[in-house]
């Protein structure tokens, strides 16, 4: 038996877990804030609170961003990063469009076939970064031309059909079921944490030679993660062909950077270890809420980017702000 | 295990035995022809300065790095290490120096990494991990390291005791112990030891480093001295002397050079009432040409009253004077540009001031580059004149000016920054346990450095957690008890009881 003294002066569970993932309930913070500010806006400027239309047309054009992050979030905690998100979707949604015909065995199995070409293309990046031993900040900036120029290949013109039956699944615009795939997305996470893979993109993004001298495959876990980005952001690419009903070989390109954005606003650290694919999600809603807000405020949308940017970087610092203030007080 | 018998001599088999080892690292040989084998159920130390490829033998029959030539062979069979995790396959553990805890990971997640406890579906089962994790704690009687914590937020004597207890609880048949002491108290040194004797028993074979003597003869059946690169012969008898001169090829005089005496001269470094995170209203003086030691045990405010006076930390109340003026030291740039200059040397020489990857020479003169240079442009003659004098005073070991700093052993990393500074010219310098886990030889070398540079003038502040070198290095010593100065010892006649009994006094007496 262990010495009861001392087990209590340990700080007790829950104190442990709300500490450790102190960026991550920032996340969710800062999202919910996010919301009451888009609620009040639009009260004031529609004279009524947004309803299920609403939130329908939100979470519908959140999903692809928050597959792209939970992708990203896979690189990034393993301290490197996808730049090619943006040309896996182009790539991805361009095929979605050529390739998916209205009968359920073409929709369920190109959707698979467009999931594993994802794959394929994480795996290029993968095995250049983790056996060619480039840096991975090239090798995606590269794949991530290269992939775009295959998506105009595959698809010159914006186009194709995608069946509607598809679209009510994937992106329904009756009611908010893509609500599910975010629930599906944060438990698929809260699994993965507890596996081999888990733990052990976590040990590498932490300190790869030490996780290396504990035994761990650094290889085999970079490109499993260049892999998992390559699957989420092909999942993308199908979310943006279901809510667009067409495909486009561009319309991916701004995925690259808001995915990034978004993981950094979900608490998920650029150098490595630290952070939750679940705060990338959060991330990228509250994304989705600024733009929502942006509009209803009447901003002129040709400032779209500048005020995202401004925002982005307001967000940093005060997050930054807030984890020194509490890791000082801890 | 049982111990394997051979099939000639009836020499009992090595459990594992590196012969004609060789690795080089850029131009530096850090190991040469070394051949080094250790038996089952013996505990068999590896000494030699910093320098002497001990680290390198380490990680070689670890599995860390691959050697360029010899063989690695396992209870007589030779085995090809391509990673750890071939060594971990044949039971050989090892507690690296720099430790590899993942640190934005929990103690718990640490101990079972590879090996966590699975629920469900092959899932990890967290909650059975944190039960493991204690039980392993617990069950080698360490009660007070929380399984919950983050590593990252432990003392540095916690993370080395979680690496010891990661390898130990492994059933190492092989367990390689890179300077594990260098961090812990007496008290866990006394339970590591007790583990150590523990496994013997079992009949693993166990191969440690230290620069501590007594440690060495305490503990080991046999030693082996190593020399640049090579080992120079086994024993299982040899005196401290004998040991020494066969590591340095030299012999070396008294441990310590005579102190000069105290200087009565003007007051360099005043402090009053300074507080803050760690440390309560410290007021201190150092005189010019002074060594001042601050004793006491770890963890009770040195780091912290170090790092104000470098300006690496804000104290929240007080006033530091230096020569005379009150000065405000924001940051370490500060400290360096501010009057005669404040420099420190901390003990973790790898993540606290040094360039890794940039070579000797850059990392020596980063902080004058605009003195040495004409409309912008390093004069490269200068640089190189400057450095190359400073290199051969501090004796720094390596290839030359060009070699990359992260080439270097531990104790000539440190070397090379505190020649930064002496080329900075601070005249205040801030030595925070710069001999841990440094060999004799080297320890010499900057016990006669320090009582040259206060000759010269320059104020020296000199924390070690060694009692023993502070009471025959320092002219005066303050000893700190919960960041508060609970006693001032004058030098002369001090011994390192002294310094231990007024660190341990309790708060009543």
């Amino acid at each position: 038996m262990a010495a009861p003294q001392a087990i209590a002066t340990r700080r007790p569970r829950l104190a442990h877990a709300m500490l450790q993932s102190a960026p991550l309930l920032l996340s969710l913070a800062m999202l919910a804030a996010s919301i009451v500010v888009y609620c009040a806006i639009y009260l004031a400027s529609q004279h009524r609170l947004p309803g299920g239309f609403e939130l329908t047309s939100t979470v519908n054009n959140t999903m692809p961003l928050a597959m792209a992050a939970v992708g990203q979030s896979f690189v990034v905690l393993t301290r490197g990063i996808d730049l090619s998100v943006g040309g896996i979707i182009d790539l991805t949604n361009a095929v979605a469009a050529v390739a998916i015909h209205d009968s359920p065995a073409s929709m369920v199995g190109w959707s698979l076939a467009i999931l594993a070409i994802g794959a394929l293309l994480g795996l290029v990046n993968g095995l250049l970064v983790a056996v060619g031993r480039l840096q991975p900040i090239l090798v995606t900036l590269a794949t991530l031309s290269i992939f775009q120029g295959i998506a105009i290949r595959v698809l010159p013109q914006p186009g194709g059909a995608i069946p509607d039956a598809y679209g009510a699944v994937l992106a329904n615009v009756d009611a908010p079921i893509s609500l599910i795939y975010v629930a599906l997305l944060v438990l698929g996470w809260r699994v993965f944490r507890r596996t081999r893979l888990g733990v052990s993109i976590f040990a590498i993004g932490n300190d790869e030679p030490a996780a290396a001298a504990n035994g761990i495959d650094v290889r085999r876990t970079k490109i499993a993660a260049y892999v998992l980005s390559g699957t989420f952001s092909a999942a993308a690419g199908l979310f943006l062909a279901a809510a667009a009903t067409a495909g486009d070989a561009t319309t991916g390109n701004s995925y690259t950077l808001t995915s990034i954005v978004a993981i950094v606003l979900g608490g998920v650290s650029l150098f490595g270890g630290r952070g939750s694919a679940v705060g990338g999600i959060a991330g990228a809603f509250v994304t989705s809420m600024i733009v929502n807000i942006l509009f209803f405020s009447h901003i002129d949308p040709l400032y779209q980017n500048f005020y995202e940017g401004l925002f982005l970087v307001l967000a940093v610092t005060a997050a930054a702000g807030i984890g020194h203030y509490f890791r000082r007080r801890a | 295990m049982s111990l394997a018998e051979s099939a000639g001599a009836g020499q009992p088999v090595p459990a594992i035995e590196g012969v004609g080892i060789s690795r080089a690292f850029g131009g530096v040989r850090a190991v040469q022809d070394a051949s080094f084998a250790a038996l089952a159920g013996e505990v068999h130390a590896l000494v030699g300065e910093n320098g002497a490829g001990k680290s390198t033998l380490i990680k070689i029959l670890g599995g860390r790095i691959r050697p360029d030539a010899g063989q690695v062979r396992v209870r007589g069979a030779a085995v090809l290490l391509n990673s750890p995790h071939d060594a971990h396959r044949l039971g050989a553990w090892t507690v690296f120096q720099e430790l590899t805890l993942l640190p934005a990971m929990t103690v718990a997640e640490n101990l079972l990494l590879g090996r966590e406890p699975r629920g469900r579906l092959g899932l990890i089962d967290r909650r059975a991990m944190e039960r493991d994790g204690e039980a392993m704690l617990a069950g080698l009687g360490i009660h007070h390291i929380d399984p919950l914590a983050l590593v990252q937020d432990l003392p540095l004597a916690e993370r080395q005791i979680v690496e010891i207890v990661r390898a130990i609880t492994q059933d190492p048949s092989i367990l390689f112990l890179d300077e594990p002491t260098s961090s812990l108290m007496e008290r866990e040194v006394a339970w590591l030891f007790g583990q150590i004797r523990r496994l013997r028993a079992a009949g693993t074979a166990i191969v440690f480093t230290s620069h501590r003597w007594n440690e060495i003869v305490s503990i080991a059946d046999r030693i082996t001295v190593c020399r640049g690169g090579t080992n120079v012969g086994t024993f299982t008898e040899i005196g401290e002397d004998e040991a020494v001169t066969l590591m340095t090829g030299r012999r070396v005089g008294s441990q310590y050079p005579p102190r000069p005496p105290a200087p009565a001269g003007e007051t360099a470094l005043a402090v009053r009432n300074l507080s803050g995170e760690g440390v309560h209203d410290v007021s201190l003086e150092l005189r010019k040409g002074e060594i001042l030691g601050i004793g006491g045990l770890a963890g009770h405010g040195h780091r912290e009253l170090f790092f104000m006076l470098f300006g690496a930390q804000q104290p929240t109340g007080g006033e530091i004077r230096l020569d005379g003026k009150p000065v405000r030291i924001a940051s370490p740039r500060a400290a360096v540009r501010t009057g005669s200059g404040i420099a420190l040397v901390p003990e973790d020489r790898k993540t606290e001031g040094l360039l890794l990857a940039m070579s000797v020479r850059d990392n020596m003169s980063l902080t004058i580059l605009s003195r040495i240079a004409s409309v912008g442009v390093i004069r490269q003659a200068t640089e190189q004149r400057l450095c190359r004098g400073i290199m051969e005073m501090l004796k720094v070991r390596a290839a030359g000016l060009a070699s990359p700093v992260g080439a270097l052993s531990g104790g000539n990393q440190q070397k090379v920054l505190l020649g930064r500074w002496l080329l900075a010219d601070c005249r205040t310098l801030l030595l925070y346990d710069v001999t841990r886990g440094v060999d004799a030889a080297t320890k010499h070398e900057i016990y006669e450095l320090m009582t040259r540079l206060a000759g010269e003038g320059r104020s020296i502040m000199f924390y070690s957690s060694d009692a023993e070198e502070l009471a025959h290095q320092a002219h005066r010593v303050l000893v700190l008890r919960e960041g508060r100065i609970a006693a001032e010892l004058d030098g002369t006649g001090l011994t390192a009881e002294d310094i231990v009994a007024a660190a341990m006094r309790d708060r009543a007496a």
